[in-house]
């Protein structure tokens, strides 16, 4: 089928099979960011946004993104570097295989959330597995830069 | 110290939190075959025939391998030294699958759609065979799960294939049974550990080709890229040196890659094809066809007087080593080896073991490697003596353990040369709020809070056996690059040594790089594992640093015309030392490298191995509420106290400890390994094996208390796999100490805790 979408700001027109899934297709038009940790939604290390909205493109099939925007972490860098180094100062990022995934996810709460409790933070981010860190310092990471944005803002 | 203990930012950071391709699959340019396995539905089977033809149409099709197809060479899959003795008990593909997820054959096709097709269509007919799936009643079982001839084993792990006997042993010291008799109290029980899966978030893949030398070369992900060009070189033939292996950023490993998983399947069909070839096994084939912690049996018996002085202890071990024995030697001798020695006052130990053929999933490297299902227990057991005798478990601990400068018997004889564990218990202890905390306290109708202990041991390296290697240069524009062979799979190896390169070449860590691992350009090294890089590659990295400033120093005293001994290395420059101004700084002696016609190249290689394997130490105390309506625990605090030497980097450090920790809590509370009647595994997704979540767990507290150990780099010792040790344990005094059960098999689910509340009250 022929869809149409923007990725990362550009627009694209392809010719896809209907079958195949979101991540497979980003992967294949570059955004190697892009995760798969289990392929069964448990994971969020292949966290996309779809219309700024973070859905697991694992288990996306690629015809919903028919007219729509898709964003990966290759289209936020930026933010992405910003949110990073705080993660980098806590050595939270380790083996760094789900850290692109879990920053959008963190990218994408930022958004939503006007100024979460760690409650929140960790209901947020459930979906985010992590075998390395064992979560306390990215927990660490979130909350330094959150307040910095807090000061700057 | 300016770089070491410090909070250095890992050298790949900014590659890895803005998504940079730096792993396998990233890196690797197509167009390549795709490479799966046809998989055994059987626990145990004869292959008796194997139908290609139907697979062979499928359109983009490149071949079907069979047992018939790849060299009939007996190896182990698990990375170890030449001195291991693991059994060679594996082919590439065998007419007999050990274990359901075994290889049957492999196919390679254009893509992966086509790949999946063929080995959907390879029609595979079996004889099945009756399998053996429990380890208990393996030496008497119909089935015999290695009856080859030409199987390969070490005469001195005493096998026994006839019975599915692997191996066993025995070591000890005093007459146990001697001084059980004259102790006051002598408790004795059995406790059972599972199967875990290591889930490292970057399942295992590796890439092979011909390079532009007519290199066999494969990119992995993998701990043990030598050990992988070795295995490659024997299975295949070859000479190790025509074959190369590079290792990109890896995404996790915790011991499943200390072993080969892909790369022999791709490099045959390479070598076959000659084409490029691409193995990636998705989660649930990592769960189901690769290796798990050794699942373990362990009796515990221990004599202790009315003081609290654990006189005596014996521990007998059965491991069930699945169908191969890739792992099984090293892991059996560690859970007695890295337990028992904690009883330091102890006369007497003694320390057998059996491990076990089965038809389920290989045993293999994971975390701590045997040590921490010894740590589950005995340090179990310390617990109930403490409670039989009435004391305190941290009294008893205080009492027991082994102090700096005693011989541990248990531990090979070794001396223990640098030890805080007394300081990091009482550290621990302040942190809980253990007098506040201890035993219970209840909190609602049906609701407990309580607190439990455990401390732990691990090595640092494998003394004797670990050889590692580091080359150190100076490049022309005058910075250092490290070179490792050692493989840092994402713990900060890489970061670590250019630490230690950074302190003792008295320049900032930015001045410093690493390399990516190439066996054909990084100097050789066993791998990252053992917990050894830090203690062992990292003397390496010094001694190859001094070497290299000597280096400096005689073009130095060339340059200057000044007799060498009256020179000093400053860091930044060489300069006399009774006349300063007569110097010459490190950029300009880097710069004579390629300018002046005499100057050699300042590049260093230094091996290291160390005859030792100093323990870190720890201590780890929990809070839990307790259900008693549901038998749910809940973690609400654990707090740990670490002797691992001289922390190199406080950030890494920390962080391999509150990861360790939410894995051993992972471990104790919710990774239930479960097979079917047929040796099926039953939860073989994220689905269904529980691995915490960040809702399971509360923020891990860890400090350190560190000693100082006398052979590692600037007093180190190792990190890596003690921390995964003592939340078993701890958790399940802390059970204990809520409701009075003694909780003796992993996880501790709801259903089984509340049973034993259940059983206990009738």
């Amino acid at each position: 089928m022929l869809i149409t979408t923007v990725l990362n700001g550009k627009s694209l027109r392809q010719e896809v099979p209907a079958d195949k899934t979101l991540l497979d297709f980003l992967r294949e038009n570059g955004c190697l960011s892009v995760k798969r940790g289990c392929g069964t939604e448990n994971c969020g290390l292949c966290t996309v946004w779809v219309d700024g909205t973070p859905v697991l493109s694992c288990s996306y099939p690629l015809p919903r993104i028919d007219g729509h925007e898709v964003t990966t972490l290759e289209g936020v860098r930026e933010e992405a570097a910003a949110f990073g180094a705080y993660m980098a100062n806590e050595g939270a990022e380790q083996c760094g295989y789900c850290s692109p995934g879990f920053i959008m996810a963190v990218l994408a709460m930022e958004r939503e959330l006007p100024n979460p409790a760690e409650e929140e933070i960790n209901a947020y981010l459930a979906g985010c597995l992590c075998r390395c860190t064992g979560y306390s310092s990215q927990m660490r990471a979130i909350r330094k830069y959150l307040e910095k944005r807090h000061e700057t803002d | 110290m300016r770089q070491i203990s410090q909070k250095v930012r890992k050298l790949d950071a900014q590659a890895l939190v803005t998504g940079m391709p730096v792993y396998t699959q990233d890196i690797v340019q197509g167009p390549y075959l795709t490479v799966k396995i046809v998989r055994s539905p059987h626990a145990h089977a004869k292959i008796l025939s194997v139908d290609t033809s139907k697979a062979m149409k499928v359109p983009g099709a490149a071949c079907v391998l069979t047992h018939r197809d790849v060299p009939h060479v007996r190896h182990t899959l698990g990375g170890y030294a030449y001195a291991g003795s693991n059994p060679y008990d594996r082919l590439v593909l065998e007419d007999r699958v050990r274990f359901v997820g075994d290889a049957a054959a492999i196919v390679a096709a254009e893509t992966a759609e086509a790949a999946e097709r063929m080995a959907r269509l390879v029609k595979v007919e079996y004889e099945v065979l009756p399998a053996v799936l429990d380890m208990d009643t393996a030496e008497e079982a119909p089935a015999v799960v290695h009856p080859e001839e030409d199987y390969v084993c070490k005469p001195s792990i005493r096998n026994d294939n006839a019975r599915n006997v692997l191996a066993c042993g025995e070591s000890g010291n005093g007459d146990v049974e001697k001084v059980f008799s004259q102790c006051d109290v002598v408790l004795e029980d059995e406790y059972h550990t599972l199967g875990n899966s290591q889930c490292m978030m970057e399942t295992f893949r590796s890439y092979s080709f011909y390079d532009k030398n007519r290199k066999l070369t494969v990119i992995s992900s993998t701990q043990i890229p030598f050990l992988v060009r070795r295995t490659i070189a024997y299975v295949f033939g070859l000479p190790i040196s025509t074959v190369r292996v590079i290792k990109p950023k890896v995404g996790g490993g915790f011991g499943a890659k200390q072993s080969l998983v892909t790369e022999l399947f791709g490099a045959a069909v390479t070598i076959k094809t000659g084409l490029p070839t691409m193995v990636l096994f998705d989660r649930r084939e990592s769960f189901t066809a690769t290796t798990t912690r050794h699942e373990m049996k362990l009796r515990v018996k221990m004599g202790a007087m009315r003081d609290g002085t654990v006189r005596a202890v014996s521990l007998y071990v059965r491991e069930n080593a699945g169908a191969y024995g890739d792992h099984a030697m090293g892991c059996v001798g560690l859970s007695g080896h890295k337990s028992l020695p904690m009883l330091g006052k102890a006369e007497a130990y003694s320390f057998r073991y059996d491990v076990l053929y089965t038809n389920l999933i290989p045993g293999g490297a994971f975390r701590g490697y045997g040590a921490t299902q010894g740590c589950f227990a005995v340090e179990s057991m310390v617990n109930k003596m403490a409670h039989a005798l009435g004391m305190d478990p941290i009294e008893m601990r205080l009492k027991n353990i082994p102090m700096e400068g005693e011989v541990m018997p248990a531990y090979y004889g070794e001396t223990l040369t640098s030890s805080h564990l007394d300081r990091c218990i009482r550290r621990g202890k302040e942190m809980i709020g253990w007098d506040e905390k201890y035993p219970r306290r209840q909190t609602g109708s049906h609701t407990i809070r309580a607190v439990g202990m455990a401390a732990s041991m691990q090595g640092s390296g494998i003394g004797g056996v670990d050889k590692c290697f580091a080359t150190v240069r100076l490049d022309e524009d005058g910075c250092y690059t490290v070179l490792n062979g050692a493989g840092d799979m994402g713990t900060g190896c890489d970061t670590i040594l250019a630490q230690i390169a950074a302190e003792v070449l008295e320049t900032d860590i930015s001045n410093v790089h690493a390399a990516a691992v190439d066996t054909d350009y990084s100097p050789y090294d066993k791998g990252s594992f053992a917990s050894a890089t830090t203690y062992v590659t990292g003397m390496a990295v010094v001694k190859a640093c001094e070497r290299l400033i000597g280096q400096m120093m005689a073009e130095a005293a060339a340059a200057l015309e000044t007799p060498e001994e009256r020179l000093v290395f400053q860091g930044d420059c060489i300069s006399e030392k009774d006349a300063p101004e007569n110097r010459i700084s490190v950029s300009d002696l880097a710069r004579r490298q390629v300018t002046s016609g005499n100057c050699h190249a300042f590049t260093a290689t230094c091996g290291h191995m160390s005859q030792t394997s100093p323990p870190p130490l720890m201590a780890g105390f929990v809070e839990i509420e307790l259900d008693t309506q549901t038998g749910q625990v809940k973690v609400l605090d654990y707090a740990a106290c670490i002797d691992c030497g001289t922390v190199i980097n406080a950030n890494l450090a920390r962080v391999q400890a509150e990861g360790g920790i939410v894995q051993g809590i992972g471990m104790a509370l919710y990774e239930n390994m479960q097979f079917s009647s047929q040796g099926k595994m039953r939860n073989n997704s994220f689905l269904q094996y529980k691995i915490p979540s960040r809702l399971d767990v509360p923020p891990i507290r860890v400090a350190f208390d560190s000693s100082y150990e006398p052979t590692g780099p600037f007093g180190a010792k190792s990190i890596g796999e003690i921390v995964i040790n003592t939340p078993a344990p701890a958790i399940a005094d802390a059970i204990y100490n809520a409701c009075g059960v003694y909780m003796t098999e992993l996880p501790f689910l709801p259903e089984r805790v509340l049973n034993a509340i259940n059983n206990k009250a009738e």
